[in-house]
């Protein structure tokens, strides 16, 4: 039916726990931090997202509109959704000799030698994420 | 089109004569809008068929009005229609190919053979329809119900004997179909795990009336799992609730907002949800806004 073919497919887990518009947005920012989504590319359709994994078309399209809502994607009438940008900033920052991660790392092994768990030392970061973060949610 | 694809008010139907008679539908009310894919579910013997059939045209109400796709009369609407009963009424004797021929021919001017050849997909040509396995019939019940690309799709127990492959498949086209032509779907199950994740509306019917119905995300959001200490659940609407020592766990309707200083709070599943409406059959009904019939004055006016 489309000339070109979509760039992603979305896999659909109904055990995760995880809301399934939200399995879509992130695969699809997982998509773009990995450069297997790059600008231009196509998304597919509701229909050819919910033809493969049997999910609800308004899903697909709250995930979609979430995602246009971020600056990720643009909807243009009739030919589809489309990639403007890329999660690139991520990529130097994730690399083995970044500054960020050298610091995370020396602070895990602080936190192994004060005798935390991994559960432990988790659960702490979570918390200190989520009050770092707090607020970018509803922006 | 007024954006309803079925509208029930105080719908009754009983079977049986005289005080002995089963109440199989009873002050049932509720409003689908268009465009929804809608999951009809509850115990067995709930009413779900029989709110199919007669908003399939197929029965008529004891008491109550029943509106389908704007026309008072569900019957006269059967043609923009597609109905596929519990047990997949064809005819045994005609042949895959004769069968879809005849779909073509008595739906002139609608038949889509395209999306019909393509769900008979793997279905032998030459084969009787009695020499079908259960799921090979229900693949056939449903290329003609696509085929005749109708408005409002009534599917009874729809993938209970289909393979989880062909169940999956099924389901991908019946969302395709909705995506692609805004087709409103209604699917009965007494299984929710089957319909969960293809469905955005929720009718859940339980002893011939509707006690939940709306938005699914909604009706979820409505409620809360709170566990704690032993107190005070008010102001909330408890649906159910269990005492362990001195922690009580209660799922409840929300009034207002939740003391979470007191509660650790979380939102249950859809069938945690039913499940405890099941076990607590005096628990109020709620309907969302958009499941609400409309008001008394329209149906005057409308008369």
């Amino acid at each position: 039916m489309t000339a070109e073919s979509a760039a992603v497919e979305f896999r659909i887990d109904r055990r995760s726990g995880v809301a399934t518009y939200l399995q879509i947005v992130q695969q699809t920012k997982q998509a773009l931090r990995l450069g297997v989504l790059e600008p231009g590319d196509r998304l597919p359709t509701a229909r050819e997202v919910v033809e493969a994994t049997a999910i609800n078309p308004n899903t697909v399209l709250k995930a979609y509109r979430e995602l246009e809502r971020e600056g990720l994607v643009e909807a243009r009438r009739g030919l589809g959704t489309f990639v403007r940008r890329t999660l690139g900033g991520a990529a130097d920052a994730t690399a083995a000799d970044a500054p960020l991660r050298t610091e995370l790392a020396d602070w895990a092994r602080r936190a192994r030698a004060a005798g935390l768990e991994k559960d432990d030392v988790g659960a702490l970061f979570t918390a200190v994420l989520d009050s770092t973060y707090k607020g970018d949610e509803e922006r | 089109m007024n954006g309803v694809a079925i509208e029930a008010r105080g719908l009754a139907r009983t079977y049986g004569r005289g005080g002995g008679g089963h109440r199989a539908l009873h002050d049932c009310s509720f409003r689908l809008p268009a465009g929804r894919v809608c999951a009809l579910v509850g115990p067995n013997g709930a009413g779900k068929s029989t709110l199919l059939n007669l908003a399939a045209g197929l029965d008529r109400p004891g008491a109550g009005t029943l509106s389908v796709l704007g026309s008072r009369d569900p019957a006269a609407v059967r043609g923009r229609i597609a109905h596929v009963a519990q047990d997949k009424p064809l005819y045994p004797q005609l042949t895959v190919a004769d069968t879809l021929w005849a779909g073509a021919e008595l739906n002139p001017g609608r038949w889509d053979r395209a999306t019909a050849d393509r769900v008979a997909g793997t279905l032998p040509g030459t084969a009787r329809v009695r020499a079908l396995s259960g799921g090979q019939r229900t693949r056939l019940a449903l290329a003609l119900a696509l085929g005749k690309r109708p408005e409002l799709m009534l599917l009874d127990e729809p993938m209970a004997d289909l393979d989880p492959l062909a169940r999956h498949e099924l389901m991908g086209v019946l969302m395709a179909e909705a995506a692609e032509h805004g087709t409103s779907i209604v699917m009965s199950s007494h299984i929710l795990t089957e319909l969960e994740g293809a469905c955005d509306y929720l009718l859940f019917v339980d002893g011939g009336r509707v006690r939940l119905g709306g938005e699914a995300e909604d009706i979820v959001s409505a409620h809360a799992l709170l566990t704690g200490r032993d107190g005070d659940l008010a102001p909330h609407t408890v649906v159910e609730s269990r005492t362990t020592g001195r922690q009580l766990t209660a799922l409840v309707r929300k009034e207002g907002p939740v003391d979470t200083t007191a509660w650790s709070v979380s939102e249950p599943s859809l069938e945690e949800l039913l499940l405890a409406h099941l076990r607590a059959p005096d628990a109020p009904p709620l309907l969302t806004p958009s499941a609400v019939p409309g008001a008394v004055r329209e149906a005057v006016a409308s008369a």
